[in-house]
């Protein structure tokens, strides 16, 4: 029994080199050498290298300027990520639906798309449908004073279809899509 | 084209194919012919052995193993509790984490309470040792670096391997071996040329799709619209590779591969769903290389993959319907979405579901709480039966107590002495068996039934009605099956939750891998007779139906009463339509107001624990 404890601890130690030291370090390496941009956090930088955020991470949009990302069980706090965990018989989830759609200026003639009215698991969905971006165009178009066609446009350039074969559905990311808004608003002056 | 159903051709078929090639590996490298053993690529192990101090490899028998096995993970639970305990005090914590024992926790009426709950570190040390990974804390918040890969990561490589050992001894004694062989011999081939390299490769690949691996604190950034945003990141691919090949599930963020950290794209989301159930498969391919039986290890394969079929089928169909909070006029008709990411869609999040839970993984990449009800009776089903591919090793195990409980009933059906593999099978592992089985459900149903009647749970639930009926049945259900996933809004993290699910994990592991162990022990004791025209085969059609019925009769039936209060009656009451739903709102306010203090109550403690 002794020696069973003796030969457990030292295969404690021993498996903890492997797979918690050993392990690590060479996937960190890998990664480092390989893809540094992404073992990173995929960043966007500004000029002045201040960070705008993670292509990969959903950030709040308020303004009717942009394209609004879908809503955040917890508010896009990207330390604290989570969804809503709301079951479809809670009354709860229901009023949810109903104050998202109207705040997104849904109506019965103009319905939102229902992943726009609809919390994501990690709070932090980056994409929205090709729908859910399309149904926001004659907002932004009216906020920013530019045509309507051109913003349509632009969603039909950054529609990301990748992973098509593997049935993902095509989907824009709503921070790349406010970059490009803005580079082109910027282009313009 | 509309291409979405096609996923679940590659999350399913993928691993088939490639479950094919590593079970020809796992059964050179783990059961070498004796002239082979320590040389080759042999000898890396026999160093690691000869460095703990086992230079050759001792027989044991079932008692000596399954002791050695105790032993070992008595020795993992000792070193992570402390290495958790004192994570304040350890490298690797850019973040500042403070201690986990001051987490606080809230009690059953849901005030708050400060100060020590070293409960939660019980139930995370349970969890992780019994290779569950159910989670009542939330990785990027309350765990500093070295504890994520140097606790938890640990756990998720040795777990699996140590499960895949017994499995390796519950083979030989089947063969008629007395020698069990060496566990420490197995525990560490298991890892060195199983768990290691299949996690290199998927790690890296995971990076490639754009996983962090960084050992930076979180990053800061000052958002398009002037706002600031933290946001947490690490290790995170080496984490998510072994989380998802060795049946753990544990994320490293609270909502697990939901978080775009951990599943950036559909590629990486193939990469993990394909990592679900590819090492259960190849062991029971291993499993029938190894006792020479390779028609029956695909008659077994084949029941395994019929029910996981089944339940991929039921939720995709389920998930595809519209969530019924969202029919409203201003809604457009469409897919459930709630808890859903665009970048995988509902047939993507409904297929890995069913691989997750059939394969005691536990992973999500949808929150399941937010399922349609009947969909949310997937997973749960799957992991009351708990013998669909299941944990590494330990799954297998599961479902040799099916057959070996099918292989009696059959017997008697037809009047013959039933046999196993040759084997007599007698009172004594008739009973084993039984206990095995037993146990499962009957920790379910006592748990449930003790914290829905109380305080310790129907304060917990964070959704009214049957809802939050199965949110409590869902935590019992995943702890016993060494799942891992949950309804997350349960607020659980407190002393009742952690502790009563603590013991259940153990209760869930240890009988698990104990019990075939001892059978396996008498078996081999037993004379092998030639199959002779009297013999019940267990390689055709006909068995495989009989075993499923079994399967669905003794392991699923005993779930029934609290299945039907439920998720059906969930899904029986989808909630008042509309416009009586708006004239209950203005008649009685009471009510809503209490939900909605629940409902704020699991915004703040989104502690997303799968």
């Amino acid at each position: 029994m002794l020696r069973d404890f003796r030969t457990a601890l030292a295969a404690c130690l021993a498996t903890f080199v492997i797979s918690s030291a050993v392990y690590p370090a060479v996937v960190w390496a890998g990664a480092r050498l390989l893809f540094p941009w992404r073992a990173q956090g995929s960043l966007i930088e500004r000029a002045d290298r201040t960070v705008v955020g993670s292509a990969l991470v959903a950030q709040a949009f308020k303004s009717p300027r942009y394209f609004h990302p879908r809503p955040s069980a917890v508010d896009y706090k990207a330390d604290a990520a989570g969804g809503s965990n709301l079951a479809s018989t809670n009354p709860q989830l229901a009023e949810l639906a109903a104050s998202q759609a109207a705040g997104e200026g849904a109506t019965a003639d103009h319905p939102a798309p229902v992943d726009l009215v609809s919390r994501s698991g990690s709070g932090l969905d980056p994409d929205i449908s090709v729908e859910a971006a399309r149904f926001q165009v004659d907002r932004i178009a009216a906020a920013r004073g530019g045509g309507a066609s051109s913003i349509a446009a632009l969603i039909d350039k950054h529609i990301n279809v990748s992973g098509w074969i593997l049935g993902a559905p095509p989907r824009v990311s709503v921070l790349e899509l406010n970059l490009a808004l803005d580079a082109k608003e910027a282009d313009r002056e | 084209m509309d291409l979405t159903w096609i996923h679940p051709i590659w999350a399913l078929g993928l691993p088939v194919a490639l479950a094919v090639p590593l079970g020809l590996w796992m059964t050179r490298v783990l059961d070498p012919a004796p002239d082979r053993e320590g040389r080759g690529l042999d000898a890396a192990a026999a160093l690691v052995l000869r460095l703990i101090g086992r230079p050759r490899s001792t027989a044991m028998n079932w008692l000596e193993y399954g002791r050695a096995m105790l032993a070992f993970n008595l020795a993992l639970f000792v070193i992570t509790f402390a290495l958790l305990w004192g994570q304040n005090h350890l490298p690797f914590n850019p973040d500042q984490k403070g201690s986990l024992t001051a987490l606080g926790y809230k009690d059953s009426v849901g005030e708050q309470h400060d100060g020590a709950d070293t409960a939660v570190i019980f139930n995370t040390v349970c969890s992780f040792v019994t290779n569950t990974n159910l989670q009542h804390y939330a990785g990027e918040q309350h765990l500093s670096y070295f504890s994520q890969f140097g606790s938890v990561m640990w756990l998720q490589f040795v777990t699996p391997a140590c499960g895949l050992a017994v499995m390796l001894a519950v083979i030989r004694g089947l063969r008629g071996q007395r020698n069990l062989g060496d566990f420490w011999q197995d525990l560490i081939r298991s890892l060195l040329f199983v768990m290691l390299p299949l996690a290199l490769v998927s790690a890296l690949l995971l990076a490639a799709t754009g996983v962090p691996m960084t050992f930076e604190g979180s990053a800061q950034a000052t958002t398009l619209e002037g706002g600031s945003q933290t946001i947490a990141r690490g290790p995170v691919a080496a984490f998510v590779a072994i989380k998802q090949l060795g049946t753990n599930g544990g994320g490293f963020f609270g909502p697990n591969s939901t978080h775009p950290f951990e599943n950036p794209n559909p590629w990486s989301n193939l990469i993990e769903v394909v990592s679900l159930t590819l090492a259960p498969m190849a062991s029971v391919l291993m499993f029938g290389r190894m006792l020479r039986e390779r028609r029956h290890a695909r008659v077994l394969f084949g029941v395994m993959m019929v029910m996981l079929l089944m339940g991929a089928g039921i939720v995709i169909a389920t998930e595809l319907q519209p969530n019924s909070a969202f029919h409203r006029p201003d809604v457009a008709v469409g897919a459930n979405m709630e808890g859903k990411e665009v970048r995988f869609g509902p047939v993507a999040t409904a297929t890995w579901t069913a691989a997750t839970s059939a394969t005691s993984n536990g992973s999500v990449n949808g929150m399941f709480d937010s399922l349609n009800p009947l969909g949310g009776l997937v997973p749960m089903a799957l992991m009351m039966i708990n013998v669909d591919f299941s944990g590494v090793g330990s799954g297998f195990l599961n479902m040799l107590m099916f057959v070996i409980a099918t292989v009696f009933i059959a017997g008697l059906m037809v009047g013959r002495t039933p046999e196993y593999l040759g084997r007599k099978i007698e009172a004594r592992e008739v009973k084993l068996a039984m206990v095995a089985i037993l146990i499962h459900p009957l920790v379910i149903t006592c748990g449930t039934a003790l914290f829905a009647a109380t305080a310790w749970g129907s304060s917990t639930v964070a959704n009214p009605g049957p809802h939050g009926f199965s949110e409590i049945l869902y935590e019992f259900t995943s702890s016993a099956a060494n799942n891992g996933s949950g309804f997350e809004g349960l607020s659980d993290n407190n002393p009742a939750w952690n502790t009563a699910t603590g013991v259940v994990l153990l209760l869930g592991r240890f009988p698990a891998l104990l019990l075939p162990l001892a059978l396996a022990g008498s078996l081999a004791q037993k004379k092998q007779a030639p199959a002779s025209l009297g013999t019940l085969p267990t390689d055709n059609f006909t068995f495989g139906m009989t075993l499923i019925g079994v399967v669905l009769l003794v392991g699923a039936l005993s779930f029934m009463p609290a299945v039907v209060m439920g998720p059906v009656a969930d899904s029986l009451s989808k909630g008042p339509a509309p416009a009586a739903r708006a004239a209950a709102e203005s008649r009685v306010s009471e009510p809503l107001v209490q939900v909605s203090k629940k409902y704020q109550r699991t915004l703040t403690d989104v502690s997303g624990d799968n």
